[in-house]
Order: C-alpha cells, then structure tokens, then sequence
C-alpha cells in the first residue's frame, strides 16, 4: 500500500510544483500522471507491483470522488431553471458536437491501420 | 441535544459517512439495475445526498467539511490514471497523429458550438463565457472562467453535468454515431466528460479507459489555450 501511495502523491506534488512554477495551463495532477507514466515507462515494475493494486484500487472507486462536487450541483438547480433552454441546449448539443467530432477524426485517421475493439 | 446535532454539522465525519453511504446505495442499485447505464452510482449519490442535507438542515459548505475529504483523492486518482495508459502503451505510438488533430479540433468546436448555442437560445454574455471551458477538468474550468469572466460557481456545475451526461450516455451515443474503435470511442468520451466520463470508459474496456484518460489531460490543455482566442473569435 504504502509505496503505491507514495508514488501517486509524489508524483502530484511534483506535477503541482511544476504547474505553479512555469505558470502552465495544465492542472497540477495531470502533469503528475504524465511523471508517472515516464516513470512508469523506465522503471518497468512487474504487474504484481505496489503501484498497480494502489492505483486500480482507485480508479475503480472514481465516481465516488466526484460525488462532493456534484452534490453542489443540486445546491444550483433553482439558478439553472431561470435560464434552462440555454443551459440546457447549449451544454448537451456542445458536449455532442465535441464527442462526435474527436471521435469521427480519430477513427478517419485510423481506418487503414485497422480498428481496436 | 443540540450539542449533538451542532458536531454532526461540524464534523468530518458527517460529509465522508453521507458521501460513502449514499456511493454504496448507488453500487448497489446498479448492480440490481443489472448495470443499467442510467444508474450511476455518482448520480444516484448526488440524488441522495442533496435531499438528505436538506432533511438534516446541513448546507453544503458543512457537508464539504467531510466532502473534500473525499474529493481530496481526485488528485491522486489522475495521477493513477497513468497505469491504465501505461499498460496501452503499445498502442500510443499509432495515435499521435490523430490525437494532436482530433484533440484541438474537437476542443474548438466544443467551445464554438457551447457559446453560439447559448447566444442562439437567449443566453446572456456570462452564460456564454460559462459554458465555452465547461468541457475541461472542474479545476481547470475555473481557472479559465476566472480569465475570461463568467460565473466561477456555475461553470464547475457545467462541467459536472457534461461529465455524468458522458458517464450516463456517453457509450450508447458513441455507438449511434457508428464509432466502434475502442482508442477513438476512449478519446471522444475524455474530451468531453473528462474524470466522470472516463471512469464509466474504464468500466467498459481497459483501452477505452487508458485513453479517455489521457484524453481528459491533453484536453484540459487544449481547452484553456483556446477559450481566450474563440471567446475574441466570436466576439
């Protein structure tokens, strides 16, 4: 346990001194997982290593990170039905549009070379 | 009584039990649902939550007192991100190309389509500028309205809501639009519905997961160096 969590809050810290430092308009702990994989990429760890099991372990409870900031937005809902037409077009047909334009690229760039299912 | 009443407000404990128990409730229903995609279990917490810090008249900056607790842990989680990348890594190379074009593109017209959108339906300007970062990490959302203007507290709203849209939708609509490669299906849902979206990813395949990943960092770049330049763009 120890060592995984060591990596992956070390690895932040590092990514959050980085960001503050140069001013970079990445967030902190995206850069310490960009660390990590370099990391990761040299060291080579075998499969059963501490790292691995911290982080799955993790990522398989991710929704329940989220849970204190959407709980916020309930504290909003009598705001958003004022301007809901707007809010809610504009947020679901852009999120859409995005959605559909990453993946439409992705997949003209990668027809030749064969698809991964 | 009151004494009692007056720690449960107070204390940590409150919000990380609240936010536990109701994450718990949500596993469950799912699993009862037979994994229907509707009842995520972030969804059905916010739904539990919300009611009951009404019934126990906590409001929410108490129930952050344990909350943040919590959502401490998200830094932690993207850097963990980098495990299931790591273990797709032989499928990075490939993808550069179509990534360094797919990421800004869809990150312009992201941003594009959620301000004039907003302006063809009678939004005001500061819901304009709200909705153009929403797509980016909550973090890095509000930064980037902190720049431009707009409204700090909503913008964080935005981006919750585009990230459960993601978890909740994300694949059946990946599958309408005919896009079937799992690096493609990873990367569309990380561009749009960043942590949220891309943990339901990771539910569905260990690829689409790696790269939904990796697509919510690049996209949190690409989005705020283009926010400024559209918001000018469109005036």
């Amino acid at each position: 346990m120890l060592n995984g969590i060591l990596w992956l809050v070390g690895c932040q810290l590092v990514g959050e001194v980085i960001a503050r430092g140069l001013e970079l308009p990445v967030p902190g702990p995206v850069i310490g997982m960009v660390l990590l994989f370099i990391a990761l990429s040299i060291v080579k760890p075998p499969e059963s290593a501490n790292v691995f099991r911290v982080s799955d372990a993790l990522l398989r409870h991710l929704q329940l990170l989220f849970v204190p900031a959407g709980v916020g937005v309930v504290t909003y809902l009598a705001v958003l039905r004022s301007d809901a037409l707007p809010i809610i077009g504009g947020l679901f047909l852009s999120w859409l549009a995005g959605l559909a334009v990453v993946g439409w690229t992705v997949v003209l760039f990668t027809r030749r070379k064969g698809t991964v299912r | 009584m009151s004494e009692v009443l007056d720690y449960l407000r107070t204390s940590p404990l409150t919000g990380v039990f609240l936010t536990l128990l109701g994450y718990r409730i949500g596993r469950e229903l799912k699993r009862l649902s037979g994994d229907h995609p509707l009842v995520q279990p972030v969804l059905v917490a916010i739904l539990l939550i919300g009611p009951a810090l009404w019934l126990l008249d906590i409001d929410y900056e108490q129930y952050l007192i344990g909350g943040s607790v919590i959502a401490f842990f998200l830094g932690p989680a993207t850097v963990a991100l980098a495990v299931p990348l790591h273990r797709q890594a032989h499928h990075l190379k490939e993808l550069v190309v179509p990534m360094l074009v797919a990421i800004p593109l869809g990150a312009f017209v992201s941003i594009s389509a959620g301000v004039l959108l907003v302006r063809a339906l009678g939004g005001d300007r500061d819901l304009e500028l709200t909705m153009a970062p929403k797509s980016a990490t909550t973090p890095i959302a509000i930064a980037i309205t902190e720049q431009v203007g707009g409204v700090a507290a909503l913008v964080a709203v935005f981006t919750i809501v585009a990230g459960i849209i993601g978890a909740v939708a994300g694949p059946s609509i990946l599958n309408l639009l005919r896009i079937r490669d799992r690096r493609a299906r990873g990367l569309a849902i990380g561009a749009v519905s960043h942590g949220i979206g891309t943990s339901r990813a990771l539910a569905e395949h260990p690829v689409e997961g790696a790269f939904s990943g990796l697509s919510m960092g690049l996209s949190a770049l690409a989005t705020s160096l283009l926010v400024p330049l559209v918001i000018h763009l469109l005036g």
